[in-house]
């Protein structure tokens, strides 16, 4: 493992995604090559010397070289997110260190077997990540990505996922809206109970290696959907943010 | 060492804490939740904890068994190296000083690699177990310890980083040697001071000299 140094990154761009996502795209002056799935740290310092430090994943691929995106959901009250929003312009410098975390990662290998992402929300984000390794090294195993958002304007990557899903017939797209599906809409409009999961897993000819990331409650909820699908556990990584339900 | 860099603009947004926070932390009033994979259900009717490896005598409880011996209350601050602290949280368990006394670590004894329902693995110096500074939490704030927070029963070592402190713990390991467990494998401290901001296998520098 490379050393995990505080680098100084000049902010490229950033670009909004939905309505409360925005990426920021950062030039690194000591770029490492990372693994899809990992994450970076990003610290901003007060110039009364406050500092305050957040994990974002990385979405960007790892052949993207030199640089890295960091996509990041404006959280309420959110102290980092909230300056990041308001407070930074391409030109800018942000404080990082990474890349962080050796087990929720997928490399994209010609052996590589069936997948199965499950996103909630803004955890779309370090998928993404493997599904944009998965088109640079052009691996071709068959993959889906079930994705549950709330409403269409809440879809990041949206276009680049339909495009993705249009070139590649290896890779399936499948939106569920839980509050509000886009007019006409026939596809999934209800949250990842048991039915749905068994419905996605039948696509699969053998159990998927599968990644969760979103909210405790849609990760505990797939999580337990897919083992009693007969996913094998081991076979199940997740990635979770925010409270539990309970 | 003073960080000349500093955000334009920025400043804390946050309430001051009224409690210390480690570096790097910030507190939270709610309980994340954090692993690695599905929740492992363990029906208490097959739970079983043992402590063995270097002892002289190896232990073994059921459910009925461990809920027998001397519980106590903890309140305790949780530090976790996804950055969140929570303050005062309030346990009841079974100290690992209890455990300890009844199996009898041997003098080689030095570290702990904790087992978990599930698979999970974590490493820890035995002496960061004794002395009132580690347990077996069976209920939180007053009820049984739900599955995605480590029921039936977790280790809490509070003055280290949360991972630490295993979910669903099955067995202790007392080794000779200091042997990583899943996340120390994948690239986390040994140790995993939050005071030193041991987060990473990089920041275990007293490590890497062999001060410590």
């Amino acid at each position: 493992m490379s050393r995990l140094e505080w680098q100084l990154a000049t902010v490229a761009a950033v670009l909004p995604e939905t309505p409360r996502v925005k990426t920021f795209l950062l030039n690194l002056p000591s770029w490492t090559p990372h693994r899809a799935g990992q994450h970076y740290t990003l610290r901003l310092t007060a110039p009364d010397g406050y500092q305050a430090q957040r994990s974002y994943s990385i979405a960007s691929a790892p052949e993207q070289t030199g640089q890295i995106a960091l996509t990041v959901e404006l959280i309420d009250e959110g102290e980092v997110s909230g300056y990041l929003f308001e407070g930074i312009a391409p030109g800018d410098q942000l404080e990082v260190r990474g890349p962080i975390g050796g087990y929720f990662v997928w490399e994209a290998t010609p052996q590589a077997g069936p997948l199965l992402l499950v996103a909630g929300g803004s955890g779309v984000v370090p998928l993404m990540a493997m599904l944009r390794h998965r088109q640079r090294a052009g691996v071709h195993n068959p993959t889906v990505l079930l994705y549950s958002v709330r409403t269409p304007e809440d879809v990041i990557y949206g276009p680049e996922l339909h495009a993705m899903a249009s070139a590649d017939s290896s890779f399936t797209l499948l939106l569920t809206f839980t509050r509000q599906a886009p007019a006409g809409w026939a596809g999934y409009q209800r949250r990842l109970d048991a039915a749905l999961l068994a419905e996605v897993v039948s696509r699969f000819p053998t159990p998927p290696q599968c990644f969760i990331c979103g909210p405790n409650g849609l990760v505990e909820s797939a999580a337990t959907g897919l083992v009693a699908q007969g996913v094998p556990a081991g076979a199940i990584r997740t990635e979770r943010f925010g409270p539990s339900g309970s | 060492m003073q960080n000349p860099f500093f955000n334009r603009g920025f400043q804390r947004k946050r309430p001051a804490s009224t409690h210390v926070l480690p570096p790097g932390q910030y507190e939270t009033q709610d309980f994340p939740v954090l692993s690695a994979g599905p929740t492992p259900r363990v029906a208490t009717a097959k739970w079983s904890f043992g402590l063995d490896g270097l002892v002289t005598t190896p232990q073994q409880w059921s459910w009925a068994e461990f809920n027998a011996l001397p519980q106590q209350d903890f309140t305790v601050d949780i530090h976790c190296v996804t950055q969140w602290s929570k303050f005062d949280t309030r346990w009841q368990g079974v100290s690992l000083d209890t455990l300890l006394n009844l199996a009898g670590p041997a003098p080689e004894a030095r570290y702990v690699l904790v087992h978990c329902y599930g698979g999970y693995t974590t490493n820890l110096p035995l002496a960061d177990l004794t002395g009132g500074k580690a347990f077996i939490g069976l209920l939180y704030d007053g009820n049984p310890l739900p599955p995605d927070h480590g029921g039936p029963a977790r280790l809490v070592v509070p003055h280290l980083y949360f991972w630490k402190s295993a979910k669903w713990v099955q067995r202790l390991e007392l080794l000779a040697e200091d042997t990583p467990g899943f996340w120390e494998r994948a690239g986390y401290s040994m140790y995993g001071d939050p005071w030193k901001e041991q987060r990473y296998l990089d920041d275990d520098e007293d490590l890497a000299a062999g001060t410590r």
